[in-house]
C-alpha cells in the first residue's frame, strides 16, 4: 500500500563526497543506495531515522542531515504526528510501537529544582582535597543496633545482620536484557559495573555463560516470562529483581519477537531460535500483594536467604501505596521506575500517557514510608529518565538511596535516540542482535565509554555535595531542604516536599 | 517571641562552653559566666544561655519543668494540661532580675513533677520527652526550656552574661555547667531558640550549622520527634537521646554514628572492628552529621565534647584536679584557671567525656595532640 | 559424605516455611538423599533452593510453591497441593496423590508433575522446552480455564478420568499457545479454545511421545494404562511460534 507518510528527514550528500560508500554499507534501515551506473550515492529519505551512523563515519563529512520541511496546513490540534500516525495505522491495522523513552512534552520536574550550596554560615567542601563519600549500601537496615558485652570486654553485635550490597557511587545500570541489547553492550555494561563497585542489570533475558564472572556486580531479574530462570542464576548475582513493571509500559508484558531469538539468545533465555518470547503482563503467580510476598520468600527459599530482593514497579498513580505493600511483602529494595523510563517496545500509546514523574513517584514513595516508620525496611532506587549527575543528586535528595540509567548509559556508547530500537535494525549494534550489526559496537570501546561516564558523573556529583557542605552522600538522601522549586504550583511543592525558591 | 519567627531553618554561629566537676561538687556560676564573656565576639546578643545540673537538691527525684509562657493566660491553658498528665509537687514564678539589655522576656515558671497518667507500656521517660514534644508543636503560647531532674536551663534573647545577670545565676550552685552565646542570621531572636536546647536530662549547646539536616530530622522523625524548632540544636539532641537512652549505644559507638569515620579508614580496619562499625555506619547513616559542628552535650552523668569528623568547628578541653573544661576558645577557659598545663585539641569526631564520680578522668582522645599552652 | 539409606523424618506441624525449609536444607547438607515430611500443613516452597537428586515425601497439604525453581529432588506428596507446583522448576519431579490448586507448572522449564487428581485455572501456563529440557505435566482429573495459556514448550496431557462428561470443563484452553503440546483425552468443543490453537488427531508420533509418560502416571498411580487410552485424545498445537506477529505497526 502506498504510504500517506511524508519522509521525516532529508539526506544531503555534497561534492565533498569520495564514494568510499561507508555510509552505504553503515545504513542499516537501507537509506543509502549506489548507483554503479553513474556512481552516485542516491537516498531513500523515506528510509532515514537520523540515527548519524552515515553522517559519524563519513571520512570527509559530506553527508548531512535535516528535517524535511514540508508543512500540513497549520492546525494545533491535528498536528504532523497525529496526522501521520493515523496513516500509519491505515496502512497496517496495528499497535503502533515505540522504542525509547516517553518524549512528550509533559514538565520535567527534575528542571523545576535547584539546588542549594553553603555560604558563610557553613562551608563549602573542596572535593578534590578533602574526603567526599559516595558509597551506598542497599538492603534493608535495623531500626537500631543491639550489642552486648561479652566476657573478655569485647563488644559484638546482637542485632541480626541482613544481606547489604556495596555500591561506591549510587549509579547502577538499568535493567536491560540480553536480546534487548547486543551481548558487546552487556558485557560493555558489566565491566564498567565491576570496574566502578556499582551492579548493572540482567533484565529478563537470562546471564550468558561468559557474564557470570561478574556476578558481585550483577542484579539477575525475574520477570514474568521467567526466561533463563534457574537455580544458578538465581544465585549468580548480588541482587535478584522481581520485575512487576517498568516505567515505559506500566501493565504491559513484553514480546522479544522471534527474529531476534538467534543462537545466542535462545541460549541465554533458554528457549528454541525463533520462537516469541513472551512475557505476560502479570506475573501469573502474582496476582495480588500476598502473592507478591510468597514469589519474594521462593527466591529467598531458593537463594538461602543471601540475596537482596528488589521488587521493580512502575511509577503510577498509587506508588506510596504499592510501594509500602512491597515493602511490608518482604523486599529488600524497592524500585520505582517513573514514566520516562526507556524501552525497546512499547505501543506508543502506553508509553506516551501511563504512569508519573519518577521525581514526585520518589518524593510520594519516601514520605509514605517514613510516615509508616518502614522506610530502614527498604532501600529505594529511582529509575526513568536519569539524565546527568544532576537528576541523581535530585533523585536522592528527594528521598532515593540510588538510581538506575539505561538510556543515558546507551547514548554514552553510540545511542543516538533515533526511537527504533523494536526495529532490531540498531545501526549503532546496540539494541540489536544482527550479529552484522552488534559487532559494530566494540566491548573495548562500549566499556571505556560508560567507564568516563561514570568517572564523569561520580566526579560532579561530589562537586555538588561539595557545594552544599556535605561530604558524604547519605547526608544528602531525603535532605529536601537543600531542594527549592521554581515554576511550580503550590500542590506540586507540596507533594515534592520542598519549598519554593526565595523562601 | 517564644517560637521560631520563620517557617525556616534556624542558622547561628556561636560560643559554646562546659564546665563539670567530675566529683559532683557544685560551685557558682562565676566561672560559666566569665567564660562565656570571654567569648562575647563570637555572638550577637541575640541568645544567650546557661544549664546548670545540680540545681534542685531539695527536688532531685521530681522533674523540673522550665517554662516560657507568652502572657499568663497561656499559663493557666498549659498548666491544665500538665495538671492531666503529671502531679505537681511544687510551682513557681522564677526569680529574675530587671537588666536594661533584656527586654519582652516571656513569663517564666518551674514546675516540679512527678509522672501521673502515662500508658502503661511507655516508658516515664519516653512520656516525657512526648510530653514536651507536644507542648512545644501543640500548646500556643508555651513552650518547655528544659524538664530534666534536678537541672534547669536557663536562656533567653540577649548575651549570655547579661541572661545571668537576667535569670540571677549568682544564686545558684551546679557541678555542671553549659553555656552559650549565639550568632543567628535572623535579625529576630527568639527566647525558645536561645541553647541550651534541652529534651530530658540532656542539654546541648552547638555552634556549627548540619548541612545534613534535613536528612538527620526525617530519620528522627521515624522514631517519634518532630523537630519543629528548625535548629540544628534539637537534632543534635534527639540524637542523642535517640542514641544514647532509647538504643542504649555506649557513647564510642555513637562517636562513630554522628561522626563517622571515612570508609577508608573503616575499611582498613580488623576483621572485627570493621564489621561493627560497618554496619553501625550502614544502619545509621541517616544520623551523620554532616557539615561543622561542634557540641557540648551533658546529663547528670557526663559532660561530653565533640566535632565533626574533619573538624570543621574548634573546640578545645582541658583538667584540673577535679574540674573539666570544654570550650570553643582556649581563652575561655584560661580565664578561669589561668596556668592550665593541659590543654588539649581533639581529633574530628573523637569525643571528649567528662564522667561523674571517676577518679581518674576518662577521656576517649588517645591521639589528641597538646594545644598551644604557653 | 556418606550416604545415610533409611530416610530421614522431619515433622512439620507448627513450623513456620523457614524452619521447615531449613531443616530440609541442613538434612540434604549432612548427606541425607531421602526425608519423610509429616504433619504438612500449608508450608510453602518445600524443595525450593534444593539441586540435588533426593527423594521428598510428603504427607499433609502442601503450601504454594512446592518445588519452586527446584533443580533435581523427586517430590511424592500424599495430599493435596496448592498453588504454583513446581513454579519455574529446572529438573526433577513433583507427584501430587491429591488435587492441586492454580497455576500448576507455572513456567516449568523441565521435569515432571503429575497431578493425580484435579487442578485449578491456568494449568500448565507459560511452561517451555529448549534442547533436552521438556517439561511434562499430567493430570488426572479436570483442569480448568486458560489452560496450558501462553504455552511455548512441554507436554501437556489433561486425562479427565474422574468425569463422565467427554468434555472437560474449561474454556480459552490453549491461549496464546506458542510452542509444546497439549493432549485432551475426550474432546474439546472449538468454542473452548483460545484462538491461537488448532484441534488435530493424534499421529504415531504422538503415540512415541505419549505413552510412554501416560505408562509412568499409570504406574505411579496404579491406573489401568490401556482403559487409560482405550477413550479417544485430540492435541491441541499452535498455529504459529509467532502468535502476535501482525499485531504491531513496524
Amino acid at each position: 500500500m502506498k504510504t500517506y507518510i511524508p519522509h521525516k528527514f532529508e539526506v544531503n550528500i555534497n561534492d565533498k563526497c569520495i564514494k568510499c560508500l561507508v555510509c552505504v554499507k553503515q545504513c542499516s534501515f537501507s537509506a543509502l543506495s549506489f548507483d554503479e551506473d553513474d556512481a552516485t550515492i542516491y537516498p531513500d529519505n523515506n528510509k532515514c531515522v537520523a540515527c548519524h551512523r552515515c553522517t559519524t563515519l563519513c571520512p570527509t563529512k559530506s553527508i548531512n542531515i535535516v528535517k524535511n520541511p514540508i508543512v500540513y496546513h497549520p492546525n494545533e490540534y491535528w498536528k504532523a504526528n497525529v496526522i501521520e500516525d493515523i496513516y500509519k495505522q491505515a496502512e497496517t491495522g496495528g499497535i503502533l510501537l515505540s522504542g525509547t523513552g516517553n518524549d512528550k512534552d509533559y514538565p520535567v520536574y527534575f528542571d523545576r529544582i535547584l539546588l542549594d550550596a553553603s555560604q558563610v554560615t557553613n562551608p563549602s567542601i573542596d572535593p578534590l582535597r578533602e574526603p567526599m563519600e559516595l558509597r551506598t549500601y542497599l538492603g534493608k537496615k535495623s531500626d537500631r543496633l543491639q550489642f552486648k558485652e561479652n566476657k573478655k570486654s569485647t563488644t559484638t553485635i546482637k542485632t541480626k545482620s541482613e544481606p547489604q550490597v556495596k555500591l561506591e557511587t549510587p549509579i547502577m545500570f538499568a535493567a536491560m536484557s540480553l536480546g534487548a541489547i547486543s551481548y558487546n553492550a552487556h558485557q560493555a555494561l558489566a565491566r564498567t559495573a565491576e570496574e566502578h563497585g556499582t551492579l548493572y542489570n540482567t533484565g529478563e533475558g537470562g546471564l550468558h555463560k561468559s557474564l557470570y564472572k561478574y556476578g558481585k556486580n550483577t542484579i539477575v531479574q525475574v520477570a514474568s516470562g521467567r526466561y533463563g530462570v534457574h537455580h544458578e542464576y538465581l544465585n549468580a548475582g548480588s541482587v535478584v529483581e522481581i520485575k512487576i513493571g517498568q516505567g515505559a509500559k506500566p501493565g504491559i508484558g513484553g514480546h522479544l519477537p522471534g527474529e531476534k531469538i538467534n543462537a545466542e539468545i535462545s541460549q541465554t533465555r533458554m528457549i528454541p531460535e525463533g520462537t516469541d518470547a513472551l512475557s505476560p503482563a502479570p506475573h501469573h503467580d502474582i496476582y495480588s500483594i500476598e502473592d507478591l510476598a510468597q514469589l519474594v520468600y521462593a527466591i529467598k527459599e531458593a537463594t538461602f536467604y543471601k540475596k537482596l530482593v528488589s521488587v521493580k514497579i512502575a511509577a503510577v498513580h498509587n506508588v506510596a501505596a504499592i510501594a509500602s505493600g512491597i515493602a511490608r511483602a518482604g523486599a529488600d529494595i524497592v524500585t520505582i521506575d517513573g514514566f520516562r523510563g526507556g524501552t525497546g517496545a512499547a505501543p506508543t500509546v502506553i508509553r506516551d500517557n501511563v504512569g508519573i514523574p519518577i521525581e514526585m513517584a520518589i518524593a510520594a514513595v519516601d514520605d509514605r514510608l517514613r510516615k509508616e516508620s518502614i522506610r530502614n525496611n527498604v532501600s529505594l532506587v529511582a529509575s526513568g529518565g536519569i539524565r546527568n549527575s544532576v537528576d541523581v543528586v535530585k533523585a536522592i535528595a528527594l528521598g532515593a538511596d540510588a538510581v538506575y540509567i539505561g538510556t543515558s548509559a546507551l547514548i554514552s556508547i553510540g545511542c543516538t535516540m533515533c526511537q527504533k530500537c523494536y526495529t532490531g535494525k540498531c545501526a549503532w549494534g546496540i539494541a540489536t542482535t544482527n550479529p552484522q550489526l552488534a559487532k559494530r559496537l566494540n566491548p573495548e570501546i562500549a566499556y571505556k565509554r560508560l567507564s568516563n561516564l561514570l568517572r564523569a558523573w561520580s566526579l560532579e556529583i561530589k562537586e555538588i555535595l561539595g557545594a552544599m557542605g556535605l561530604n558524604a552522600i547519605e547526608s544528602l538522601k531525603s535532605n529536601r531542604l537543600r531542594l527549592r522549586g521554581v515554576g511550580l504550583s503550590a500542590e506540586e511543592l507540596k507533594i515534592l516536599g520542598i519549598k519554593q525558591a526565595g523562601g | 517571641m517564644l517560637k521560631p519567627p520563620y517557617a525556616e531553618k534556624d542558622i547561628s554561629g556561636c560560643a559554646v562552653v562546659g564546665i563539670m566537676n567530675i566529683s559532683g561538687n557544685n560551685f557558682g556560676s562565676e566561672k560559666i559566666v566569665n567564660a562565656i564573656k570571654c567569648m562575647r565576639d563570637r555572638s550577637n546578643g541575640l541568645g544567650g544561655g546557661f544549664a546548670a545540673y545540680g540545681i534542685y537538691p531539695e527536688h532531685k527525684d521530681l522533674y523540673a519543668f522550665h517554662m516560657m509562657y507568652l502572657d499568663t493566660n497561656r499559663r493557666y491553658d498549659a498548666e491544665d494540661f500538665l495538671k492531666k498528665k503529671f502531679n505537681i509537687a511544687a510551682s513557681e514564678r522564677i526569680p529574675t532580675a530587671k537588666v536594661n539589655s533584656i527586654s519582652e522576656s516571656p513569663v517564666l515558671w518551674r514546675y516540679f513533677l512527678s509522672v501521673e497518667n502515662k500508658p502503661p507500656l511507655m516508658s516515664e521517660e519516653d512520656f516525657v520527652v512526648q510530653t514536651v514534644i507536644y507542648i512545644n508543636a501543640n500548646i500556643d503560647g508555651a513552650f518547655v526550656a528544659s524538664s530534666g531532674k534536678n537541672m534547669g536551663v536557663f536562656k533567653g534573647v540577649g548575651y549570655p552574661e547579661d541572661i545571668a545577670r537576667f535569670y540571677k545565676l549568682q544564686d545558684y550552685e551546679a557541678y555542671i555547667w553549659l553555656s552559650h552565646g549565639r550568632f543567628p542570621t535572623n535579625t529576630v531572636g527568639w527566647w525558645g531558640g536561645a541553647h541550651p536546647f534541652n529534651i530530658l536530662d540532656w542539654s546541648v549547646v552547638h555552634n556549627g550549622e548540619l548541612s545534613s539536616y534535613g536528612t538527620n530530622a526525617r530519620y528522627l522523625e521515624m522514631y517519634g520527634y518532630k523537630c519543629e524548632l528548625m535548629t540544628d540544636t534539637e537534632v543534635v539532641a534527639y540524637t542523642m537521646d535517640l542514641l544514647m537512652r532509647r538504643h542504649k549505644l555506649p557513647l564510642n559507638l555513637v562517636a562513630k554514628v554522628i561522626a563517622a569515620p571515612l570508609w577508608k579508614e573503616i575499611d582498613n580496619l580488623e576483621p572485627k572492628e570493621r564489621r561493627i562499625l560497618t554496619r553501625l555506619r550502614q544502619t545509621y547513616s541517616s544520623l551523620l552529621l554532616n557539615g561543622p559542628f561542634s557540641f557540648i552535650i551533658a546529663n547528670q552523668d557526663q559532660m561530653i565534647g565533640i566535632t565533626d569528623r574533619i573538624r570543621l568547628r574548634p573546640l578545645i578541653y582541658a583538667s584540673n584536679k577535679d574540674m573539666f573544661y570544654i570550650s570553643t576558645e582556649e581563652a575561655a577557659i584560661r580565664t578561669i584557671e589561668s596556668d592550665l598545663k593541659n590543654i588539649k585539641i581533639p581529633r574530628g569526631g573523637e569525643p571528649v567525656v567528662a564522667q561523674l564520680l571517676t577518679s581518674d578522668i576518662r577521656h576517649q582522645t588517645s591521639s589528641s595532640r597538646e594545644g598551644a599552652t604557653n | 559424605m556418606k550416604k545415610k539409606l533409611k530416610a530421614y523424618k522431619i515433622k512439620a506441624n507448627g513450623l513456620h516455611f523457614k524452619e521447615l525449609n531449613n531443616l530440609i536444607k541442613k538434612a540434604v547438607n549432612d548427606g541425607h538423599n531421602s526425608l519423610n515430611i509429616v504433619g504438612v500443613i500449608g508450608q510453602r516452597y518445600i524443595g525450593t533452593g534444593l539441586n540435588k537428586k533426593i527423594k521428598i515425601n510428603i504427607k499433609g497439604t502442601a503450601g504454594a510453591d512446592l518445588g519452586a525453581f527446584m533443580d533435581g529432588p523427586n517430590i511424592v506428596l500424599k495430599g493435596n497441593a496448592q498453588d504454583a507446583v513446581g513454579n519455574t522448576m529446572n529438573s526433577g519431579s513433583i507427584t501430587v496423590h491429591g488435587s492441586a490448586s492454580d497455576v500448576c507448572g507455572i513456567a516449568a522449564r523441565s521435569g515432571r508433575i503429575f497431578i493425580k487428581g484435579n487442578v485449578g485455572y491456568r494449568a500448565g501456563i507459560h511452561m517451555k522446552e529448549y534442547q533436552d529440557f521438556k517439561p511434562t505435566l499430567i493430570i488426572g482429573g479436570e483442569a480448568y480455564d486458560f489452560l496450558g495459556e501462553y504455552m511455548a514448550g512441554g507436554i501437556l496431557a489433561v486425562l479427565n478420568l474422574n468425569s463422565k462428561e467427554q468434555y472437560l470443563p474449561s474454556t480459552y484452553i490453549g491461549t496464546g499457545m506458542h510452542g509444546g503440546v497439549i493432549y485432551i483425552r475426550g474432546n474439546v468443543h472449538q468454542s473452548q479454545l483460545g484462538q491461537e490453537v488448532s484441534s488435530l488427531k493424534l499421529d504415531s508420533k504422538d503415540e512415541e511421545l505419549l505413552y510412554p509418560r501416560l505408562k509412568e502416571f499409570a504406574n505411579t498411580f496404579k491406573l489401568d494404562f490401556d482403559k487409560i487410552i482405550k477413550e479417544r485424545f485430540i492435541k491441541l498445537l499452535p498455529l504459529s511460534h509467532r502468535p502476535y506477529g501482525r499485531l504491531y505497526a513496524y
